[in-house]
């Protein structure tokens, strides 16, 4: 059994929620460089460019990115040889409070959805946790605006629609948004599970880098030409580029069931992943 | 990219010059205003009390800035989805709100408005928070403090760069199918 102390993971949590915020993730900033070389309408290369040298002024002057620095999403999955001493939501929340002190994050978060007053603080964060063999815990600290989380949409189609029906429901998806959820996007999409489980995935989804493996690449690639097809283009103000890249997740389902899930991220995707 | 430069607060001669499409620099002042601060400034219109502001001619930016700290007087302060105030929109164009600033389509009975009280909207670039707030010179909170990132601040802003994306003469950049402003 291997201990961690919960301020490692305070610690952590913290200098990833500054990473995150400031730091364009490599493969999106490299998507969105091939995607300014290759876009025909200048309107939306100069968006494209002006998003580029976005990147660059927040990585250079320690900004954040985006002034919605999100409602924080945590991932955390544990090796089960791992004890971790101390409260663990509180070590991940004290994390959030600290990283976006030190980084002047805006603080977007409100302690009841209808009574509506902010805690000023961004906390708290919504955490996931997976137990896995191993000894060690991965964290992922996921700041999510919601210009583009707004936008997603699940839904529980018949077995019988098949990869037509996924096909025509996220581009739906993509076309309801337009502009609102920042294009280009990053498209997270979720099969299988019961509703909840789908949600997840698609959420899960947005945090694995673009063009890594994973399930159903031919219907990936279906999506993506489909999703640019539309022509929303950047800021949805037209053009060839309305999506960087789209990630699926999937599980195993019931018998009758065909959930799909939509997860829309922005240009600016942010996410950083720390070990320990 | 050519930049049309247009001065705040903005003049019916200004507006009315003004094509969706067209690229533009704001110099000025404009006034940041989202969710909740238009809840307050509607709540203030029933009540008969004063808006934090005097709105003629004046230009409402739908930002939530992160905080300025160093050389900045403001930190990020990219746009916010601007059909979330549609809702709240024609009460302060009818009061003279002459400019919007924000990302996303808006509704039909904001656009008709627009037309009636001739005002335009301005699409600048969402999620480009860091860059923008290189072009602000001065911010300052003038109203609803207590609302935190959303109270009202007023910005002296220099090149703000925008694009037209609706104008008075019924031209509108956004898609017609983009129906999901919420």
């Amino acid at each position: 059994m291997r201990t961690i102390q919960s301020e490692d993971i305070t610690r952590a949590v913290a200098v990833a929620a500054i990473e995150a915020n400031t730091v364009l993730p490599p493969d999106i900033y490299q998507a969105l460089r091939t995607a300014y070389e290759k876009e025909r309408l200048p309107r939306a290369r100069y968006l494209l460019k002006v998003l580029l040298d976005n990147a660059d002024i927040a990585k250079k002057e320690g900004l954040a990115l985006c002034q919605d620095t999100g409602m924080v999403v945590v991932n955390i999955i544990i090796g089960q040889e791992v004890h971790i001493a101390g409260d663990l939501k509180e070590a991940v929340d004290e994390g959030v409070r600290l990283g976006y002190r030190q980084g002047h994050f805006r603080a977007s978060v409100v302690k009841d959805p209808l009574i509506r007053v902010n805690t000023g603080d961004n906390t708290p964060c919504i955490m996931h946790t997976e137990i896995v063999p191993g000894d060690t815990v991965r964290i992922t600290v996921f700041p999510k605006g919601a210009g583009s989380e707004n936008m997603g949409r699940v839904a529980m189609l018949k077995p019988g629609a098949g990869e037509q029906g996924i096909v025509d429901f996220v581009v739906e998806t993509v076309e309801m948004a337009g502009g609102n959820p920042c294009p280009p996007l990053v498209v997270g999409v979720g099969i299988g599970g019961n509703m909840e489980l789908a949600s997840y995935l698609a959420k899960k989804a947005l945090m694995r880098p673009l063009g890594a493996s994973g399930p159903y690449p031919e219907l990936r690639h279906k999506l993506l030409e489909s999703i640019n097809k539309t022509g929303i283009g950047p800021q949805g103000l037209g053009g060839d580029t309305t999506a960087l890249g789209v990630n699926i997740e999937s599980f195993p389902t019931h018998i009758a069931s065909l959930p799909v899930a939509v997860n829309l991220g922005c240009h600016s995707t942010r996410r950083c992943t720390r070990e320990l | 990219m050519e930049l049309k430069v247009v001065r705040t607060p903005l003049t019916t001669e200004v507006v009315r010059s003004l094509r969706a499409g067209d690229f533009v620099a704001l110099h000025g002042v404009v006034y940041t205003a989202r969710d909740a601060a238009h809840r307050r400034m509607i709540q203030a219109i029933v009540s008969g009390e004063p808006l934090p502001f005097d709105p003629a001619g004046q230009v409402i930016y739908y930002t939530g800035p992160c905080p300025g700290f160093n050389h900045y007087p403001l930190g990020s302060c990219g746009p916010t989805t601007s059909g979330r105030m549609d809702g709240y929109t024609v009460e302060l164009l009818k009061l003279g709100i002459r400019g919007m600033i924000g990302k996303g389509e808006r509704a039909a009975e904001v656009r008709a408005a627009m037309q009636e009280y001739q005002a335009v909207y301005l699409a600048t670039i969402g999620g480009a928070g860091a860059y923008l707030s290189r072009k602000v010179l001065r911010a300052e909170i003038v109203a609803y403090p207590d609302l935190g990132p959303e109270a009202v601040m007023r910005l002296e802003v220099v090149d703000f760069p925008c694009i037209v994306a609706t104008d008075v003469h019924g031209g509108n950049l956004y898609r017609d199918n983009n129906k999901g402003a919420i």
